[in-house]
């Protein structure tokens, strides 16, 4: 049975994150992170970084993915699509009033002044969402997690000198500790 | 092969549009390659619009929330097939990620609770927390470019607006919208 106040919730959640992903792909992550994981704890932090990478194998957008995902599992298939359509249903909405507006007025002169300042902010909120990510991968128990610190930095490197696809990265890091678990 | 517009029936056009965004949603990873790719169905293969009115589109589509992948291309439809275009790209492009991202889920349930994959996945997290941080490199590089102070400290304040407090982000972006409004206002009248 389909518990519609959560459904509701979860919809207007989804449709909130979606009217605030303003600023570029990336935003939409620590927006996720605050809306679904801090204050309606509809997904672990562990959860979370799993949807993160299952991100880079499927396609679409984080915010389409997360919102399959949490309303997968809160409301069954009628979630997934109900969560999924008040995710991009605002954006739809807005889009094509933007594009009459662009229309009329011949361009949106003042977006691009904005959009140089909330570059700015994405930095910041990705930079956050980054440090709850490392703290979650790096700490478990109260006890630091020395393997994963080791992992962590291998993969930065890697990524910042060869530039590989990240999925690679980070399934390489699964089957890594798959391994040292088998050895250690 | 140039589908010209006059020559094929609405319904057809319809039908190519939501097939195109369709098996582009499908296969291709990323926003900005949708939208690449998007630009090289619609614009050099199709000839359905000017490269100009796709990088309107796409300035458009970049300005307005909500991923640009999903905003883009409901642009190009709209911009091709009018307000049921809109709707057949708007389905084109979030139908592959809702299917498979469901099938995923229901996988995730089943085999997240095998004792390997837990430890499989636990050690997946580096790597994401590595994928992030690389990401704000990259992005901090991007501003970094544009070689402005304000920028930087742009970024110190909004990074303190998120770690010390708890308000939402909203007020944040507003306050970073017109900070960017006011910056570039400022430097254009110095460069007059």
């Amino acid at each position: 049975m389909v518990d519609f106040a959560m459904l509701g919730k979860i919809i207007l959640t989804f449709a909130k994150i979606d009217l605030l992903s303003f600023g570029g792909g990336y935003v939409a992550i620590p927006i996720v992170e605050k809306q679904v994981v801090e204050i309606n704890k509809w997904m672990s932090y562990a959860e979370f970084s799993d949807v993160l990478a299952l991100d880079e194998i499927t396609p679409g957008p984080i915010a389409i993915n997360c919102a399959t995902f949490v309303g997968m599992r809160m409301a069954g298939l009628p979630g997934a699509i109900a969560a999924t359509l008040g995710n991009i249903l605002p954006s739809f909405i807005l889009a094509l009033i933007l594009i009459k507006l662009y229309e009329k007025y011949h361009g949106l002169s003042l977006i691009s002044g904005a959009l140089s300042g909330l570059k700015c902010m994405v930095v910041a909120l990705i930079a956050s969402t980054s440090i709850s990510l490392f703290k979650m991968a790096v700490i478990a128990n109260n006890t630091v997690n020395y393997i994963s610190i080791v992992l962590f930095a291998i993969s930065l490197f890697i990524l910042r000198k060869y530039k590989p696809e990240p999925v690679f990265v980070i399934l390489g890091c699964g089957a890594v500790s798959l391994l040292l678990s088998f050895i250690l | 092969m140039v589908i010209y517009m006059e020559e094929v029936s609405y319904i057809k056009k319809l039908g190519i549009l939501f097939i195109t965004t369709f098996s582009i949603s499908a296969t291709t990873n990323g926003g900005y390659a949708i939208v690449a790719a998007m630009r090289g169905k619609f614009v050099e293969k199709y000839h359905w619009m000017s490269e100009d009115e796709m990088l309107d589109l796409m300035s458009i589509g970049q300005s307005s929330p909500g991923p640009i992948a999903v905003n883009t291309s409901v642009l190009a439809g709209y911009k091709i097939a009018g307000m049921p275009g809109a709707l057949v790209t708007l389905f084109g492009t979030i139908l592959p990620p809702l299917t498979i991202m469901t099938i995923v889920t229901i996988f995730y349930e089943y085999i997240s609770s095998n004792e390997y994959v837990k430890i499989f996945m636990h050690g997946m997290q580096a790597g994401v927390a590595a994928m992030l941080v690389s990401v704000t490199i990259d992005l901090f590089q991007k501003v970094q470019k544009e070689k402005s102070i304000f920028n930087y400290v742009l970024m110190i304040l909004a990074f303190a607006y998120v770690m010390l407090t708890d308000l939402s982000i909203a007020y944040l972006a507003i306050a970073c919208a017109v900070a960017g409004i006011i910056k570039v206002k400022v430097l254009t009248k110095e460069a007059k």
